[in-house]
């Protein structure tokens, strides 16, 4: 699909049901069909197929040529932009792949499976259809991600030779002629190659078929080559004897930075995020990513952010080669730092980079206001030196007629009531084993659902009331629906927030 | 009186040196209301060091009226305000409507309370802040010593919201700290309106623990817009009937 999702994302067209796309290239001398789009596959036509078949088939057909090359770069950038993103080391698999290796990298996303979903929403977003897998080796995920069941796949560590028995033998990256052969014999599966005894198979078809399946089981390491992009700003050390200790580590990273610092001043730029990458002598590599909340190029502050995460690379045996990427990088002017006016607000960037560093990006944040009604949408979490977008000023800040809790549940807990229909607060309430007493009450503040947002909340309403107990503690509850009509809610009340 | 005398004044402001409070050097933040800043040691709460807040009764565990006393603090203060937590549950809505606007503040969310702890300590020695607030429901001594350390050395104001899981841990806020006070902030009914609905909140601020200071109880009325606590009318001018009429309810 990659070669059509990129055509029409160059278009900016969404694909038209009326002129469906196919890429045309050449297979010896005859025209076929190498990628169709949904909708062509709809009427039936698939990659392999002769041009002039097509053409029959479906007489409006949008026909481009094939463009190898076009492709490969166009991937080459997709790769560069999730080298930005998701992890440090990514490459390219050709023809229509990516792979990434994220070890050390998901906890940065909240978990393999929220960053597989996250990366499948921005895929999608940006036009491309995408079919991702996660396993414990290039080869399995390679195979799930383009033969397995589902869209999203992620096979547990140790799960891969389960995962991958089902698959046809394609999935292994087999050449076309080797696999034919495989078949002729009677192998349909993966499955059915694994337990069979070797020297036969090697004896038969070479070497490569028992290297692809050790690969694919993890069994053989196939180290990722990562991309390194032109103009990257990256500085390497190579040690004579491998170095493994904590002191001699951090003290190879003050040298790597304050050689990054010059290579970044020189050209003006600040780095945004920092690679530092540590070839082992067992040909692995472990990873550091740093992100920074605006460019830096200040040595001192590149160098703590770095070592504080040193406990977190694990040397082995000994690292060899210590590579430090500014993996991205944004144009950082000088400033003056002080001046004869009042001093500006004090710069809490480096406690940000502190901050988020060691916790993860999410866990600093601010809120900014949304337009809703709704209580739980009314904040959105925003970078904390962001700017808040700018919003409408009516409709930007929270209503302040109304007093909000300070605390709010983060889901209102149902509540048993006594209370009068329709508009009267509650006589009493029983949350969490505890009756109380309502003395005095205000409301109710009525909010409506948000149709637009889902058909669902079209009817629903929800009416707010703020109460007081006989100790004084106020809470916030709400019933859902109106009292009266039954379509607006269930009738049924919750607990929502705590007053001060 | 305690900063009424001027002899008085002086020998506390040099064992104020000796035991290193160090309140001295970085001034403090009043209340702006007589009737508390008059019993605190320097007029107000110190800079430049580690108090305590925790929630009275229910509050101990939801710490609600507490959140709302350290929003009013932070409110007051200059500068903007890192908040730590290890449970999400706070409403930014809610802190603007105490006079603490989004903007103002950087939340942080920790997994648990060492790491809320670290954060806290980090923000205190940055110094560019106006004041620095973590929920924590374990607070050792090295922990709080640490904290008043770092709040000391830049004059950064430390707020530990003490908040628990259960209502049984709340006993621990007996155990010694180094913070310099220790509030607790438990909600009242509300003053009654002659209307249906619910008046301004009223709170019972303890002093609980002051260094070199007393404790005292004061009833007062929650945070305004802007932060400032309120007397209440019947407690500043106690007019005979108010008061008569209270007992006789209660």
């Amino acid at each position: 699909m990659w070669p059509i999702d990129r055509r029409q994302r160059q278009a900016g067209s969404a694909p038209s049901a009326e002129r469906p796309l196919i890429i045309a290239g050449r297979a010896g001398s005859r025209r076929v069909v190498t990628a169709a789009c949904p909708a062509a596959q709809g009427f039936g036509l698939r990659p392999g197929m002769a041009v002039a078949r097509a053409q029959a088939l479906v007489p409006d057909l949008r026909i481009e040529p094939d463009d190898g090359p076009a492709d490969a770069r166009a991937l080459e950038r997709l790769a560069l932009w999730l080298l930005q993103r998701v992890a440090p080391i990514v490459a390219v698999d050709p023809p229509d792949g990516i792979v990434i290796d994220s070890t050390g990298a998901d906890h940065l996303h909240g978990g393999e499976a929220a960053m597989l979903e996250a990366l499948a929403g921005k895929l999608a977003l940006s036009g491309i259809t995408a079919r991702l897998a996660i396993a414990d080796s290039w080869g399995a995920a390679h195979a799930l991600a383009r033969w397995g069941a589902g869209t999203v796949t992620i096979v547990p560590p140790g799960g891969a030779d389960a995962a991958l028995a089902p698959l046809p033998l394609e999935a292994l990256r087999l050449p076309a002629a080797m696999a034919a052969g495989l078949r002729v014999l009677g192998f349909a599966s993966i499955g059915d190659l694994m337990d069979q005894p070797r020297a036969p198979l090697t004896r038969r078809f070479g070497a490569e078929l028992c290297r692809r399946l050790d690969q694919a089981r993890g069994l053989a390491s196939e180290p990722i080559a990562p991309l390194r992009p032109e103009g990257l700003i990256e500085i390497r050390r190579a040690f004579a004897e491998p170095i493994a200790a904590p002191e001699t580590i951090a003290r190879t990273i003050g040298k790597l930075v304050v050689g990054l610092c010059e290579a970044l001043a020189a050209k003006g730029l600040g780095a945004r995020r920092l690679d530092l990458l540590c070839s082992r002598i067992d040909n692995r590599t472990e990873t550091l990513r740093v992100g920074l909340a605006v460019p830096q190029r200040d040595p001192a502050r590149l160098t703590r952010l770095l070592c504080d995460r040193i406990v977190t690379l694990d040397p082995g045996l000994g690292i060899e080669i210590m590579t430090l990427t500014a993996t991205i990088a944004e144009p950082l002017s000088p400033r003056q730092a002080s001046t004869l006016l009042d001093e500006g607000a004090p710069d809490l960037s480096g406690l940000i980079d502190t901050l988020s560093n060691r916790l993860g990006p999410r866990a600093v944040f601010r809120f900014a206001p949304v337009a809703s009604e709704v209580p739980e949408r009314a904040t959105i979490r925003i970078p904390p030196l962001a700017e808040p977008a700018p919003v409408a000023p009516d409709l930007g800040a929270w209503p302040d007629h109304w007093p909000r809790p300070a605390r709010l549940l983060p889901r209102p807990e149902p509540i048993e009531t006594m209370a009068l229909l329709p508009d009267h607060p509650p006589r009493w309430i029983l949350w969490r084993g505890i009756r109380r007493h309502v003395q005095c009450a205000d409301g109710p503040e009525r909010i409506f659902g948000e149709w637009w947002k889902r058909e669902a909340e079209a009817q629903a309403v929800r009416d707010y009331f703020r109460i007081e107990d006989e100790t004084g503690a106020r809470y916030w509850i709400f019933r859902q629906g109106d009292g009266e009509d039954s379509a607006t809610g269930s009738h049924r009340w919750f607990l929502h927030g705590i007053f001060g | 009186m305690p900063a009424a005398h001027p002899t008085l004044a002086d020998l506390r402001a040099r064992i104020g040196e000796i035991d290193g409070s160090g309140s001295r050097q970085h001034g403090v933040l009043p209340f702006g209301l007589p009737a508390l800043d008059r019993r605190l040691p320097q007029g107000g709460l110190a800079r430049g060091a580690l108090h305590e807040v925790a929630g009275g009764g229910h509050g101990a565990v939801d710490g609600a009226a507490a959140t709302c006393f350290v929003a009013g603090i932070a409110a007051r203060c200059q500068g903007q305000v890192l908040w730590c937590v290890s449970q999400a549950d706070l409403f930014a809505p809610g802190l603007a409507q105490m006079g603490l606007p989004p903007e103002r503040v950087i939340h942080v969310e920790a997994g648990d309370d060492v790491s809320v702890l670290a954060a806290m300590e980090e923000g205190l020695r940055h110094g560019g802040l106006g004041a620095v607030v973590g929920d924590v429901a374990r607070l050792s001594m090295t922990a709080s010593r640490r904290l008043h350390l770092a709040a000391k050395g830049t004059g950064t104001i430390g707020i530990a919201l003490r908040r628990w899981r259960r209502q049984a841990d709340a006993s621990d806020f007996g155990q010694p700290t180094a913070a310099m006070t220790r509030w607790r902030v438990s909600e009242l009914p509300s003053a009654p309106l002659p209307v249906p609905g619910i008046g301004r909140a009223r709170w019972l601020v303890e002093l609980i623990r002051a260094r070199a200071g007393e404790s005292f109880d004061l009833e007062l009325e929650a945070c305004d817009g802007t932060g400032h606590l309120g007397l209440p009318a019947d407690v500043a001018d106690r007019p005979a009937t108010a008061a008569g009429g209270q007992r006789a309810f209660g």
